[in-house]
C-alpha cells in the first residue's frame, strides 16, 4: 500500500507530475497547507503584490511556453482580487489553472471569514471549475484541469481547495489519462469543407486570409507564412493576432480594426474571399460583419464552434485546429493568380500610410515603439499595457522573431509588468520588455518589488502624458474636451520610485540621440525603468 | 421562432445555476424551464423552451454543447415533438357557479383534486396552449392560486 499524504502534497506532486516549474500567488490560512507543501518542491513559487498580477504573471508565462500558466491565491478577497486576472485570460484564451483555497467544506455556506462562492463568482469567466469535496478526486482534478485548460479552445480553470480537504489524507495515484465524456473538442478539419475552401481559392480573385490570437495558440504562425508565402495570399491580422507574421513577409499587410491601419481595412472590405483564421469578429476589429458577407465568400475557421456565425454568417464554416487544417491544405494544388490584387494593395498601402504630426519637444511613441522593437533582440518579448500606448505599440511594433502580448479581448490595465513577469519566468534568457503608460504603471507598480525579490529582470518603459490618454481621446472627440476623471495630476515621480526599489531610471524628453538611449537601456544588467515625455494631446 | 432544447446533464451540484448563468449571461430568453432525473441516476434531462430569432437559438445550442457538465444537447420544434406541461390550480367558486367550472374541466380533460367550502383545486396535464385557456376560462371565477411545471418535450416516436 502507498504511503499515505495529505492534500496539499498531493496537489503540488499533481503540479510536479504536470511539469510545472513556477507559480504565481499570494498566501493566505485557507491555501497555508499548499503553501506549506510547495516549500519542499523544486516548483518555484513567486509571491506577487496583490493577486490580480498573479493571473497576469501566469498568463505572460503561458504565452511564451505555451503551457498551462498556475497561479494560487488563498479564499475570499484573494480569490475575488484574482478574478480579473482570470476574465483577462479567458478573454484571450490563454490556458490557465487558478488554484483557490477555500475555508473549511462544514463550514461553506455560513459566511465566515474569508468565504467567498468564488466557483460562482468565476462562472462567467472560467472553461471550467471545480470544488473539491473529497481529497481523493485531486489527483483527477488536476489532471482534467490541466487537460482541459490547454486544450480545444484554450482557457483558464479554477481549482477551489477547501483548507480541511488540503489537509486530508490520500493515497496518492495520478492518472494516465482523462476520461470525459462531455468534452471530446474537435481538432481535424471536415474533409469537404476543406475542399470547398481549395475551390473557392481557385475562383477567387481577392482573397485574403485574416488572422487571430488562435493562429498562436494553436502554434500555427510558420504554417500560416509558408501558406501564404507560397499561394501569393495576402494577410491582415487583428490585435491579438500580432505576431503570426513577421513585418518583412511580402504578403503581410498590417492590422485591421478601428485602431489597426486603413489600408487592412480596406485590403479586407475589397476582397472577394475573406479567411479567418482564430479570430473572433469582434467588434474592435471588425465593427461591420453583416458588411462584408453581402459581398465576399467567408471562410471561418476556428476551434470553437460557437464562434462561428456568432458575429458574422460565414459561407464555408471549419470547425478544428488551425494548424492541423493548414497540413491538410497543403495536400492540395491551388492553381489562382493573385498578382493584380497584390499589387493593388501594395499601392494601397503605399498611399494610405497614417500620416503622424508629433509634436517637437516630446517623445514621439509611434517613432519610440518603431525603434525600440527594432533594437531589442529578435526573439524579445514585447508586452504591451492598455490605452493610446497599446495603440502605438500595435501599430508600430516590428514584428521580427519574438512575440508580441496584449490584453486584447479584456483590455485589462497593468497588465503588461505583470504579464512580462511572467514571461521572463518562463524563459530566463529571453529579453522582456514592458511598455505602459503611467496610468497603466500605477496600476501594477508594486510588482517592481517582486521583480525584485525573485531576480526577474524587466525592462519598463512608461509613456508619460500626464493623463488618462485614450479616455481623454475620447472626451476630445465626443465630449467637447471636457476632461473629467483624466488628469493623472498627483502622480509619483518615477525616478524616486526606481530609486526606491533600486533600479536604474533614464528619462528621455525629445528625441534627441533616441537610437543610442534606447540601445544603452536595454543592454543594460537588469531591470530598468525608462519614462519617456510624450505630448499629453497626442492622438492614436 | 421559438424552440425546445432537451438538456442531457451531469447530474451534480451547480449545473442547474450553470446553465440558467449561462441564459442570462448572453441575454437569451427562457420562456420555461424543467429539470428531472432520467432512467441513468448520474443524468439528469433539463428542458428549456426559449424564443428569439434564428442565429440565437443556434447560439443556445453551441454553447450550451460548450458546457462541459452537459452530455448532448437535442432540440425539437413543436410539429416533432410530443410537449406536456403540468398545473395545478385553486379557484374560488359559489353554489350557484361550481358546476360551471367542473364543466370546463370535463371539456378541457382537467380534473378536481381537492376542495374546500370556497375553493377548488383543479388539475390539468396537457400542451401549454391548453393550460393557458383553462386559465383563461377559470380567470372568471377568481384564482387563488396556481403552480406549472414548465414544458416537458419528447421527440415524436418515429416508425
Amino acid at each position: 500500500m502507498a504511503e499515505k499524504i495529505t492534500g496539499a502534497q498531493a496537489m503540488v506532486k499533481c503540479l510536479e507530475k504536470e511539469g510545472v516549474t513556477a507559480v504565481f500567488g499570494y498566501p493566505g490560512v485557507a491555501i497555508a497547507p499548499f503553501f506549506n507543501s510547495i516549500y519542499d518542491s523544486k516548483i518555484k513559487s513567486i509571491l506577487v503584490r496583490t493577486e490580480q498580477n498573479a493571473g497576469h504573471a501566469a498568463s505572460g508565462f503561458a504565452r511564451v511556453t505555451g503551457k498551462v500558466g498556475v497561479c494560487v491565491a488563498t479564499s475570499g478577497p484573494g480569490a475575488t482580487n484574482l478574478i480579473t486576472g482570470i476574465a483577462t485570460a479567458y478573454a484571450d484564451s490563454i490556458p490557465m489553472v487558478a488554484i483557490t483555497g477555500q475555508v473549511n467544506s462544514e463550514l461553506i455556506g455560513r459566511d465566515v471569514f474569508q468565504e467567498a462562492d468564488i466557483t460562482g463568482a468565476v462562472e462567467s469567466f472560467v472553461k471550467y471549475s471545480y470544488l473539491v469535496k473529497d481529497a481523493k478526486d485531486l489527483p483527477r482534478v488536476f489532471k482534467e484541469a490541466f487537460y482541459i485548460a490547454n486544450t480545444g479552445r484554450k482557457g483558464p480553470v479554477l481549482i477551489d481547495v477547501p483548507i480541511d480537504i488540503q489537509n486530508q489524507k490520500i493515497e496518492f495515484q495520478y492518472p494516465e489519462q482523462v476520461s470525459l465524456r462531455t468534452y471530446k473538442p474537435t481538432v481535424k478539419g471536415h474533409a469537404v469543407q476543406i475542399k470547398k475552401v481549395i475551390k473557392a481559392l481557385e475562383n477567387a480573385k481577392r482573397p485574403i486570409i485574416c488572422v487571430g490570437g488562435g493562429v498562436l495558440l494553436s502554434n500555427a504562425q510558420k504554417e500560416v507564412c509558408q501558406f501564404a508565402k507560397e499561394h501569393s495570399i495576402p494577410v491582415v491580422n487583428t490585435m491579438m493576432g500580432i505576431g503570426v507574421m513577421p513585418q518583412e513577409h511580402p504578403m503581410y499587410f498590417g492590422m485591421v480594426g478601428n485602431n489597426g491601419f486603413a489600408y487592412a481595412n480596406q485590403a479586407m472590405n475589397q476582397s472577394d474571399l475573406l479567411i479567418m483564421m482564430g479570430a473572433r469578429v469582434a467588434d474592435r476589429a471588425i465593427s461591420q460583419p453583416d458588411l462584408i458577407t453581402e459581398n465576399t465568400v467567408v471562410v471561418h475557421i476556428d476551434v470553437d464552434p460557437a464562434e462561428i456565425g456568432k458575429n458574422m454568417g460565414p459561407s464555408i464554416p471549419i470547425v478544428g485546429d488551425i494548424r492541423h487544417i493548414l497540413h491538410d491544405f497543403e495536400k492540395y494544388e491551388i492553381s489562382g493568380d493573385y498578382s493584380e490584387w497584390i499589387d493593388h494593395l501594395k499601392q494601397l498601402k503605399q498611399e494610405n500610410k497614417k500620416v503622424r504630426h508629433p509634436k517637437e519637444g516630446y517623445v514621439d511613441p509611434a517613432e519610440f515603439v518603431r525603434i525600440l522593437s527594432e533594437s531589442m533582440e529578435e526573439d524579445g518579448v514585447y508586452v504591451a499595457d492598455v490605452g493610446q500606448n497599446q495603440i502605438w505599440s500595435c501599430n508600430y511594433y516590428v514584428m521580427r522573431k519574438g512575440k508580441f502580448l496584449t490584453s486584447g479581448g479584456m483590455g485589462t490595465m497593468g497588465y503588461s509588468i505583470p504579464a512580462a513577469m511572467g514571461a521572463k519566468q518562463a524563459d530566463k534568457d529571453r529579453q522582456v520588455v514592458a511598455v505602459c503608460g503611467d496610468g497603466s504603471f500605477q496600476m501594477s507598480f508594486m510588482e517592481l518589488a517582486t521583480m525584485r525579490q525573485h531576480d526577474i529582470p524587466i525592462k519598463i518603459i512608461v509613456l508619460k502624458n500626464n493623463y488618462l490618454g485614450m479616455v481623454r481621446q475620447y472626451q476630445h472627440f465626443t465630449y467637447d474636451d471636457r476632461y473629467s476623471m483624466v488628469s493623472l495630476d498627483g502622480s509619483p515621480n518615477l525616478e524616486m520610485i526606481a530609486a526606491a526599489y533600486e533600479m536604474p531610471f533614464v528619462r528621455l524628453e525629445n528625441m534627441n540621440n533616441i537610437e543610442e538611449k534606447i540601445k544603452d537601456f536595454l543592454a543594460q544588467e537588469g531591470s530598468g525603468l525608462m519614462e519617456c515625455v510624450i505630448d499629453s494631446y497626442d492622438l492614436v | 421562432m421559438k424552440k425546445i432544447f432537451s438538456v442531457l446533464v451531469e447530474n451534480r451540484s451547480g449545473v442547474l445555476c450553470k446553465v440558467a448563468g449561462l441564459f442570462s449571461r448572453r441575454c437569451f430568453n427562457i420562456d420555461s424551464l424543467a429539470v428531472g432525473e432520467t432512467e441513468e441516476k448520474d443524468v439528469s434531462v433539463m428542458t428549456i423552451v426559449s424564443s428569439g430569432d434564428e442565429r440565437t437559438m443556434e447560439q443556445i445550442e453551441k454553447q450550451l454543447n460548450k458546457k462541459l457538465d452537459i452530455i448532448k444537447v437535442k432540440t425539437f420544434t413543436e410539429e416533432n415533438s410530443v410537449s406536456r406541461e403540468l398545473m395545478l390550480i385553486k379557484v374560488k367558486y359559489q353554489q350557484n357557479n361550481r358546476s360551471d367550472i367542473i364543466e370546463i374541466c370535463n371539456v378541457l380533460n382537467a380534473s378536481v383534486l381537492d376542495m374546500s367550502t370556497s375553493t377548488l383545486l383543479i388539475q390539468i396535464c396537457d400542451t401549454p396552449e391548453k393550460i393557458e385557456l383553462l386559465i383563461q376560462m377559470l380567470s372568471p371565477f377568481g384564482i387563488v392560486e396556481l403552480a406549472r411545471t414548465g414544458t416537458l418535450a419528447l421527440q415524436k416516436c418515429m416508425s
